[in-house]
């Protein structure tokens, strides 16, 4: 079971026998009747959780259940942006436990995920913006996230196409810049996790859908039925993103999420041209450009809740109109690709990690349009949350019961509020 | 962009519309004796459904009306669309509306 | 004329000469060419080079599908379009071209070392290496793969071209104009039916423009289509769109079409737009996009000079431009025989055919013999030799063992090959119609679908000419009428259309040490597909993002079945079940322009200006975006700076008086014996007791208790209220009152309008205001005992009907005037010329001072979402007795009623003069260093004129209780020292306010 060491010797030495002994990546297992634990969802948060679990905690007889072929869901569909400059104490914590994470995990997994900390900037368009953006840049600076505010001469200077001039709709007024965030390859977080949780004895289990969750007299979680039979399980870790809704309803629990489209698109490649992530949550755009040269661009959710994983034209030209006003040396830029995602959204805009009402079943959701950023942090502390039956201290806030409680952490209504 | 068939004026394009929701959520007459739980089931749990779902839209750019509609979340098909205070209607019984395959 | 055009026939104009440039070299072309046939005319092959390996590249196809001839036009400094497939580049006059990717240039590329060097690249290489040391990656390595990659370059310059947009509405859409899509839109319109009809290219009639052979009820195909487009442009209920590509296929049939107006044309008319994005609903949609020839897999299959021999066929009959002189052809069906033979009577010797079939002796192939063609059977090709252009094929002929009897090298300078035909399902599969294997013609073709949409001819696997269109003409009729309406009677007949097809490598291919591409552009081979398939990714989605197969430019138009068939075989699965990537959205890439249409500068969202904006503008003002409206932030005087405009602006108002435009307020009008019960229900006060003729300042909550939004209702009549609300939030809580009016308490009597717009609202406020308005106004008695703080009186004003309400946002003595909007200009002009020395106009920032010194919060900015009435201080307004309003039940939670919550309090800095940011942060100890522990923040920091010192809000955990108490904001220099104080720092006792 163990893995080939990666390395550019490593493939030098291959190149020499036509890299014919390389191996499977990781294993097709085939299901076992029983696990200490099982993760449902092949994404980076499921596959992250299980090798965790195996790493962190010992816990290796573990399964990960995808209903299709892992990291094919959100974690394979999003703009990779990576930042931890949340506003709330607990939110920073989260998403900057993350981050350190990303900055090793190559190494970790002996897997290059590509995390490349090229900056993320925010833009702020109104007197509004610059107010949350600068409460936002003293609450990181206070909790040791880093974030600066730029004037827009700055800004311009980071992001030589971004255009600062005063006859744009919204002009550019400065931006927030968090100089650790960045991008990182999607892909390669799934298989990084996959072939490193392999490794360590986890089975990954692809084409097998959950159907069912069996509980115990107790009430307890037992087993669960697949469309590759039934396994059994003492825990379940559920990470099923936008079909999370689906998922904990097999179980009986009710969460407070809703699942929407959410559209990207690629340009053609092109040399390099964008040395960084430019957001702007007012006019709504994301983008950065990836290591192959294409634009990637973030458009916003749909209106309505779907899981047809496709959104309508009239987001795309929206995002479009924004990123050429923004840049309008991209005009003559071409879309090459678009396609879309599920996105579950809570109501504080805040992901639930969690136990749940139900022993032994736990949930990773809600993570909205953000969830990638997060992946090793949220994968890391849900393991410990499956693994000790408590919260680690960093998710211990992320409840189900802080909905009923009123203690929301709600860094949506935090910003976006205008006067 | 969908066709949505507003019970007031027809089909319209999408960008006339707001989404309202998950229809059929009745707030409750005496808030107050309802236990925290309760009233975090009215205010945030929703059933996401994934298959037909009833939901509300408002035709906001056009007659300003709310109306009900089932939907398909897996498909975005409409079965039908109603009016505030109808019943729920039979999915398979209704008429097809405009999304809806030939 | 060149040696490899022809002297006649095709769709070019021969008189008509166009000069154009390529990589700085002067070409010429005629009139009706692509850059690709031109450059083929001048005997120019070599296009471009390849991604990975930089290996020299030509022309592969004659269209949307080509992967290789890709390059930049440059019209000048600003207009330069990297990426654009040469073979859909109408040649024009001057044309400037470029080729991409290479250095220091095409012929000569340093960027080729990547190919000797391949085998330390082999898919995936990236994700194995480049670990150490760690932070190389961001630092060294990163840097030289994104050199490396992207193929043209992004234009540097703002783009000055314009770009418009349209909406349609058909009964049928057609998409395609070759032989189906005609003979379907001609079905539709004889149907009566309104139908649009687009085609990607610069003229109609897909295949049958390079089939000179194809005849129609006994004449030319040509001919046939000339008619039909004589009778659709006859109809005035057919829209006929060239140059027009459908991109997109949206839910409800909506479909997106891409119309390119001026990229053809020399000199484009200034203002013509470039681009038009059409966004079309249909009724019924025919799609009719036709096949794509795949290519054959074999060892140096990318050499330049080897292409599909459909394309050969196209440059030839279509363009006039013979592809070679001596020429190769590989196949495995009959079709491409027909290339060989056009050829070859246009003077193209045709040195063999190397048919990989064991055995050819359908009617062209018979032909070919005819004509003296050399036909190799059970044929394979072992490889390529050629620097820039191919000069041989090694090609084998099978000994039915897995080994070669014989092996031949044949000398040739250009190489045809077909694999038969992938119908294009693209627009289909994006309508989430499902696609099904069909084993004889080795594709997936459409099977069910999701909406009302009909695929036919050669994009569901019918290929012969006369079952095309009669397959359009049914599909048209039915898609118009929902019934087979009256068939028009057609005898068609062309060459070939037999479906045999070939997918996957062609045997022995791994026996060569040269590459057999699948992805010609991202340089994926079959040997990369393999390894993916021996690391464990087995799905096809896997093996595409492992190997980046069909991730390229073309999306995998040419290579993602071959790619699948190699998957299949590796794998030793069916095809089906390895699965079939994703079609999306755009078809061909679509200029983001044309998206983004008119949508720039002040067209990018609605501008929202008040009946006063351009007062202001003359005035001065500088305006801030609230909203979608502009309003007056402050008016510098001489050379003055915010500060000290606001400065002066609020010692104006505290001494004399201020104007200011408070017209962008919300206002909604609730009428109706119920209204007054309607805001109970809604808002957290109470309006029962309110009399007619007074104000209240309400608070909305959300219905989970935080504040929503705020602003002063008055009842103006005991069944109606004039109810304001903040800028930003008026169509919000006006959809959220109807909202509860119509879904939750649909039994009360009770109606509401948007008054926004309907009212001028002029602000007069200051201890001169009084005095002022006292001769401006007819009917209304605004002495201090007629009309006291929070009252509201109709009357004239200025000789307009309006009305006054006396409320006060400054903390003076303060008029809110009320005119229809359309007076509000004169009457504002008026109040300001009676004003003379006394009146100072003021904006939004001196507004904001003026009411932080008296503690009244900004909703959304002292308040954030997460703001209780009772966090703000608000307590006060909430009705004590109602048993109910929205938001209640959320704020008898245990947590809305903690003691440390944060709350609404003064700060003053202990120096007396450091003015604190807003946003900066509050801190209980001193000398933190990160993570501090925080208990909250700066929501709103100003100067004082007034008061002459800083002020600030801020909210603070359990800050009503720290009165007194000094709390320290940590910023990069260190802690700023503050003491909490009371929010109202102005006339605490109100005095002002009520004189």
């Amino acid at each position: 079971m163990s893995k080939q060491t990666f390395s550019g010797l490593a493939l030098i030495r291959r190149a020499l026998t036509g890299h014919r002994d390389w191996r499977p990546q990781w294993r097709k297992a085939a299901p076992k009747p029983a696990y200490d634990a099982v993760i449902v969802g092949g994404g980076g948060h499921g596959l992250g959780a299980a090798y965790y679990l195996a790493r962190e905690h010992g816990i290796t007889n573990v399964a990960v259940l995808e209903k299709g072929w892992i990291g094919g869901g959100n974690t394979g569909r999003n703009t990779t942006i990576i930042r931890s400059n949340y506003l709330f104490d607990e939110s920073a914590a989260l998403y900057d436990h993350s981050v350190k994470l990303w900055e090793n995990l190559s190494q970790e997994l002996n897997y290059n995920v590509m995390f490349s900390p090229r900056g993320v900037m925010m833009l702020a368009h109104t007197v509004h913006d610059i107010q949350v953006f600068k409460r936002h840049v003293h609450a990181n600076r206070c909790n040791g996230v880093d974030n600066e505010w730029l004037e827009p001469e700055e800004a311009k200077a980071f992001c030589p196409p971004l255009n600062i001039e005063g006859n744009m709709r919204y002009p550019v007024l400065g931006a927030a810049l968090q100089r650790r965030g960045g991008t990182a390859r999607h892909d390669a977080v799934a298989w990084g996790y996959a072939r490193a949780a392999d490794a360590l004895g986890v089975d990954i289990i692809e084409n097998c859908e959950v159907l069912g969750i069996r509980r115990d007299a107790a009430g307890r979680v037992e087993a669960l039925e697949t469309t590759r039979g039934v396994i059994r399980a003492g825990r379940v870790g559920v990470s099923a993103a936008g079909n999370t809704s689906a998922v904990l309803g097999l179980a009986g629990v009710r969460l407070p999420l809703e699942s929407y489209p959410l559209q990207a698109l690629v340009s053609e490649p092109v040399k390099p041209i964008f040395p960084c992530v430019v957001m702007s949550n007012t006019i709504h755009a994301y983008i950065s450009q990836s290591d192959k040269g294409e634009l990637v661009i973030g458009a916003g959710t749909d209106a309505y809740t779907s899981y047809t994983q496709r959104g309508a034209l009239h987001i795309n030209t929206h995002t479009l109109d924004a990123i050429c006003e923004l840049f309008p040396t991209f005009r003559r830029m071409r879309m090459m690709r678009n396609w879309g995602g599920i996105v579950d959204v809570t109501p504080d805009r805040s992901p639930i990690i969690a136990k749940t009402p139900v022993p032994g079943l736990y949930v990773n959701c809600g993570w909205g349009t953000g969830g990638f950023k997060a992946t090793p942090g949220a994968a890391h502390v849900f393991a410990w949350t499956i693994a000790r039956d408590e919260p680690h201290p960093i998710n211990a806030p992320f409840t189900i019961e802080r909905f009923r409680d009123g203690h929301l952490i709600d860094e949506a209504a935090a910003a976006a509020v205008a006067h | 962009m969908l066709l949505i068939s507003c019970p007031y004026c027809g089909d319209r394009p999408e960008i006339e519309f707001t989404y309202g929701g998950q229809a059929h959520l009745v707030r409750p007459a005496d808030p107050s004796a309802l236990d925290d739980q309760q009233w975090a089931e009215y205010l945030y749990m929703r059933t996401n459904t994934k298959g037909v779902h009833a939901e509300r839209w408002r035709h906001a750019r056009g007659c300003g009306r709310f109306f009900n509609a089932l939907r398909d979340t897996t498909t975005d098909r409409f079965a039908a669309t109603y009016k505030i205070g109808a019943a729920r209607p039979d999915p398979a019984a209704s008429e097809p509306t405009p999304g809806t395959a030939r | 004329m060149s040696v490899w055009r022809t002297p006649g026939g095709g769709r070019i104009d021969r008189t008509q000469r166009r000069k154009f440039r390529f990589d700085g070299r002067d070409y010429q072309g005629v009139a009706g060419d692509t850059l690709a046939s031109a450059l083929l005319a001048n005997g120019v092959h070599l296009v471009g080079r390849s991604f990975k390996y930089h290996r020299p590249r030509g022309l592969l196809s004659a269209g949307a599908e080509e992967p290789n001839g890709l390059v930049t036009v440059r019209r000048d400094a600003a207009r330069v379009t990297p990426n654009l497939r040469a073979t859909q580049v109408e040649l024009y006059e001057g044309l400037d071209a470029l080729s991409q990717n290479r250095w220091p240039s095409l012929q000569f590329d340093v960027g080729r070392i990547n190919d000797w060097l391949s085998p330390l690249f082999p898919a995936g290489f990236y994700y194995k290496t480049f670990m150490w040391p760690k932070g190389a990656w961001k630092s060294l390595y990163e840097p030289v793969i994104r050199r490396a990659a992207g193929l043209g370059v992004a234009p540097t310059e703002p783009d000055p071209d314009r770009y418009a947009q349209c909406y349609a509405h058909c009964d049928v859409l057609v998409a395609g104009g070759g032989a189906a899509g005609l003979a379907a839109a001609l079905a539709a319109a004889d149907e009566g039916a309104r139908v649009i009809l687009c085609d990607e290219q610069n003229e109609f009639g897909g295949a049958l423009l390079s089939d000179p052979q194809a005849t129609i009820n006994g004449a030319g195909g040509q001919a046939w289509v000339d008619q039909a487009l004589a009778e659709l442009s006859a109809n005035p209920r057919v829209t006929l769109l060239a140059r027009t590509t459908a991109f997109g296929y949206f839910p409800h049939n909506l479909l997106g079409l891409n119309e390119r107006l001026t990229d053809h044309l020399s000199a484009p008319p200034a203002g013509r737009a470039r681009e038009r994005l059409w966004q079309v609903r249909a009724r019924s949609v025919v799609l009719a996009t036709g096949a794509i020839e795949r290519p054959v897999v074999f060892p140096g299959n990318d050499r330049p000079g080897i292409l599909l021999a459909g394309a050969a066929r196209t440059f030839l009959n279509r363009y006039g431009v013979r592809v070679g002189t001596r020429a190769v052809l590989v196949t495995a069906g009959d079709d491409a025989y027909q290339a060989a033979l056009d050829l070859h009577a246009a003077g193209v010797s045709i040195a063999a055919v190397a048919d990989l079939r064991p055995q050819a002796e359908g009617a062209l192939p018979t032909a070919a013999r005819r004509a003296g063609i050399e036909v190799l059977t059970s044929a394979t090709v072992l490889g390529t030799l050629g620097g820039l252009r191919v000069n041989e094929i090694v090609l084998g002929e099978l000994d039915g063992t897995g080994g070669v009897r014989r092996k031949r090298t044949v000398r040739c300078d250009a190489v045809l090959m077909s694999g038969g035909y992938t119908p294009s399902v693209h627009l289909f599969s994006q309508s989430r119609g499902k696609l099904a294997w069909n084993e004889p013609l080795q594709a997936f073709l459409p099977d069910r679908s999701a909406e009302r949409e009909r695929s036919v001819g050669a994009c569901r696997g019918i290929y012969d000419l006369a079952g095309v269109i009669d397959d359009g003409f049914a599909a048209g009729a039915e898609a118009a009428s929902g019934r087979s309406g009256r068939r028009r009677s057609v005898s068609a007949h062309s060459a070939g259309g037999d479906g045999s097809a070939f997918l996957g490598a062609v045997p022995l291919a791994g026996a060569s040490s040269d590459k057999s591409f699948v992805d010609w552009q991202h340089d994926v081979t079959v040997k990369d597909l393999l390894l993916a398939t021996r690391e464990g990714f087995r799905s096809i989605e896997h093996v595409k993002r492992f190997t980046t197969t069909g991730m390229a430019t073309d999306q995998g138009k040419t290579s993602n079945l071959n790619a699948l068939s190699i998957v299949a075989g590796a794998l030793e699965v069916p095809i089906p079940q390895v699965g079939l990537t994703s079609f999306r959205m755009p078809y061909t890439p679509t200029t983001f322009g044309s998206f983004a249409g008119a949508s720039r500068g002040d067209l990018f969202d609605p501008v929202r200006k008040t009946p006063m904006h351009d007062w202001a503008a003359t005035e001065g003002a500088v305006f801030e975006d609230v909203g979608l409206w502009k309003r007056a932030r402050y008016f510098p005087r001489g050379g003055e700076g915010m500060h000290e405009a606001v400065a002066r602006e609020c010692l104006a108002v505290r001494s004399a008086c201020g104007i200011f435009d408070a017209s962008t307020l919300g206002k909604i009008e609730v009428v109706g014996a119920d209204a007054a019960e309607f805001l109970n229900r809604l808002y957290v006060n109470n309006w029962s007791n309110l009399a007619v003729g007074r104000c209240r300042y309400g608070i909305l909550c959300r219905e989970d208790g935080f504040v929503y939004d705020d602003g002063v209702v008055a009842r103006l009549a005991p069944d109606r209220f004039h109810v304001t609300t903040t800028t930003g939030g008026a169509a919000r809580v006006l959809a959220m009152m109807e909202d509860y009016r119509q879904t939750e308490w649909p039994e009360l009597a009770v109606w509401l309008a948007s008054t926004t717009e309907q009212w001028a609202v002029i602000a007069v406020q200051g201890p001169k205001s009084r005095d002022l308005l006292q001769g401006l106004v007819e009917d209304i008695d605004i002495g201090a005992a007629a009309l006291p703080h929070m009252s509201v009186a109709h009357g004239r004003i200025c000789g307009v009907p309006g009305m006054v309400m006396r409320v006060s946002f400054s903390g003076e003595l303060g008029f809110e005037v009320n005119v229809p909007a359309d007076y509000g200009l004169g009457v504002w002009r008026a109040i300001h010329a009676r004003g003379e020395k006394d009146i100072t106009p003021y904006g939004t920032e001196t507004m904001h001072v003026l009411r932080a010194e008296k503690g009244y919060i900004i909703v959304g900015q002292d308040t954030d979402g997460t703001v209780t009435p009772d966090d703000a201080g608000l307590a006060w307004a909430i009705g004590k007795s109602k048993a109910d309003f929205v938001g209640k039940r959320s704020l008898q939670r245990a947590s809305m009623h903690a003691p440390m919550r944060k709350q609404l309090v003064g700060l003053k800095s202990r120096d007396g003069r450091t003015i604190l940011e807003e946003g900066a942060q509050v801190a209980e100890i001193p000398g933190q260093k990160p993570p501090m522990r925080l208990i909250g923040h700066v929501s709103s920091s100003y100067y004082s004129a007034c008061l002459a010192h800083p002020i600030a809000l801020a909210l603070v955990a359990g800050g009503r209780a720290r009165m007194g108490t000094t709390l320290y904001v940590p910023m990069p220099g260190g802690d700023i020292e503050v003491e909490v104080v009371p929010p109202v720092f102005y006339d605490p006792s109100g005095a002002r306010i009520h004189a």
